[in-house]
């Protein structure tokens, strides 16, 4: 079980219970973050599973990918904690997350 | 608010028919804009809403499982108080009276109707259509028949070379299974894509073992109980133990187009995606309308992207915040390790551009039409996706000697024209 803490584009604060294996974006849908889009079903061809990490768990997280960070770059929003939520699967050892749902484009 | 949410199953506020992709989009949108109304989706596949676009690649791959593809759990229905009533077919419309029929004899009254029933797989019409280990790639339960017989499959053929029937192929190749793929035109993906990317896939596919047959039809499936082959125009048989139909869908409107909508292949919608009736809406692939990436023709788009953002639409209008449809298309395909991400429609473009190099398998294809950029096909190139955007919205023109120079990037040609 991994907890994650998600403030939601709404500024509404939730902590959201994952099993370890599902991604972060699989995790923050079944909780009803309806916000997080993820038209593509997480094949990293949207970018609408867009989200904000908290520096404290930014390094622990496996490294973006190449094809995460060019769709990353067709949002206006991006920022230096920006990732995509399906991008990252879940472990025990990222269970505490701090995120933020980014804004819909 | 919650008495109301809850309703009648005989009286809703909003009746969604059909709980695919659309579907469960326009509930979801309808309570994200804070609608308090009733209501009711009625789907006729035994499963709560999921990804279709698993069903040719990881689920068929057995990569991903039923349960990481459903939209949204269960819960999360009950939750917003959406009501489902899956199994369950709607068999007529009545737009005076505002009711539908089901197949298991109730009635229903709407006071809006968004009809997002997709399209029933088209069928072969040939002697041998029948036959057992005959299926089409639609839904969960097709994929779970053809994975059923698997053990008992060495040679597949799969009749159609568009998205669904080459995704499909490349899955059997992975799978060890010895594939023919029969295409009546004198191309793969003649419908959407142009004739460069078309032989790049052909290639690819030939490379992976698949045998390729263009310009070849199929005369009738052979067999008495089974299918155990194809019988093609020229009369060669190709064995088979499993034959996919891949030859497209067949808008479900027939209910809707009795109940008097315009339309024909497909139900004719404005920009709204409200149909000629009153109060009703649809949405997603059986969805006609005039796009303004294709010069205002009217089309219907396959894409997840299109039924999500129709669903928007109709979700804005019913909740009384109405925005009009204007999404630039965009859809994906893998294949391999093959990428492939569309921005835009390439239906009537006047010439094509290559960007890179095919032999690297990282390229994309630029459609112009009278010299502007209207969609683009990119190759493992997820840059020129992100970056070619800008140019299908702005309808750029811009020289075809500058679009192929790989060593600019296309985000800097935008900066030149809008400078
Ligand atoms: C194998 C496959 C792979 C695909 N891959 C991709 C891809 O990679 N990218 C992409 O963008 N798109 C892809 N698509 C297309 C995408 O899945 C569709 O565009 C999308 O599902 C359309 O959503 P929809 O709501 O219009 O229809 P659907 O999702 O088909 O939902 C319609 C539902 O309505 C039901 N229904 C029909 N008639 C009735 C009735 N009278 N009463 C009750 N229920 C009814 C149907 O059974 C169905 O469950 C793929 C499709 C398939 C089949
Ligand atoms: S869900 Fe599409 S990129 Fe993440």
């Amino acid at each position: 079980m991994a907890v994650i803490n998600v403030e939601r584009s709404s500024g509404e604060k939730q902590v959201v219970t994952a099993t370890a294996g599902q991604s972060l974006m699989e995790a923050l849908r079944s909780a009803g973050i309806d916000e997080v889009l993820a038209i593509c079903g997480g094949c990293c061809s949207c970018a609408t599973c867009h989200v904000y990490i908290d520096d404290t768990f930014l390094e622990h997280l496996p490294p973006l990918g190449a094809t995460e960070d060019d769709l990353l770059d067709s949002l206006s929003d991006r920022t230096a904690r920006s990732r995509l939520s399906c991008q990252i699967r879940l472990t025990e050892d990222l269970s505490g997350i701090v995120l933020r749902v980014a804004p819909e484009e | 608010m919650q008495s109301r949410q809850r309703g009648n199953m005989n009286n809703v506020d909003v009746l969604v028919v059909g709980a695919g992709h659309g579907g469960a989009q326009v509930a979801i949108a309808i309570r994200q804009r804070k609608f308090d109304g009733s209501i009711l989706v009625v789907g006729d596949e035994p499963e709560l809403p999921y990804e279709r676009p698993p069903l040719s690649k990881e689920y068929f791959a057995r990569e991903k499982s039923f349960e990481q593809m459903l939209i949204r759990p269960a819960r999360f229905w009950e939750e917003r108080h959406v009501m489902m009533a899956l199994n369950t077919r709607v068999t007529s419309v009545d737009p005076i009276a505002r009711t539908v029929d089901l197949d298991d004899g109730r009635t229903i009254r709407y006071n809006s109707l968004v009809w997002a029933a997709g399209g029933r797989a088209r069928g072969l019409s040939c002697s041998g259509h029948t036959l057992k280990g005959v299926h089409s790639v639609r839904t969960r339960s097709d994929v779970d028949r053809i994975v059923g017989e698997l053990p008992q499959t060495e040679r597949v053929v799969v009749i159609g070379g568009g998205y669904v029937g080459l995704e499909t192929a490349a899955a059997f190749v992975k799978l060890g299974k010895k594939v023919t793929l029969v295409e009546m035109l004198d191309r793969v993906l003649a419908r959407v894509a142009g004739v460069s990317l078309s032989r790049f896939f052909e290639a690819e596919h030939r490379a992976h073992g698949v045998d390729i047959r263009l310009n070849t039809s199929v005369e009738r499936l052979e067999g008495e109980d089974r299918v155990t082959g194809v019988r093609l125009g020229d009369n060669k048989v190709v064995p088979a133990d499993l034959v996919i139909v891949g030859i497209g869908i067949i808008p479900a409107v027939e209910p809707l187009l009795k109940a008097g909508a315009m339309g024909a292949n497909g139900v004719l919608v404005d920009e709204y995606c409200r149909t000629s009736l009153p109060q009703v809406f649809a949405i997603g692939d059986c969805a006609m309308h005039a796009n303004i990436f294709a010069s205002g023709a009217q089309l219907r788009l396959e894409s997840v992207q299109n039924a999500t953002e129709m669903a928007n639409v109709a979700a804005s209008v019913i909740a009384g915040q109405p925005q009009t449809y204007r999404a630039v298309p965009w859809f994906w395909s893998n294949q391999y390790d093959l990428r492939l991400q569309t921005i835009g429609l390439s239906i009537g473009h006047d010439r094509e551009v290559l960007r890179g190099s095919m032999a690297t398998r990282s390229f994309s294809v630029i459609y112009l039409k009278q010299n502007k950029v209207i969609a683009l096909d990119c190759m493992n190139t997820t840059k020129d996706y992100v970056q070619g955007r800008a140019l299908v919205v702005g309808g750029h023109a811009i020289q075809a000697c500058r679009l192929a120079d790989v060593t600019v990037p296309l985000k800097k040609l935008i900066e030149e024209v809008v400078a």
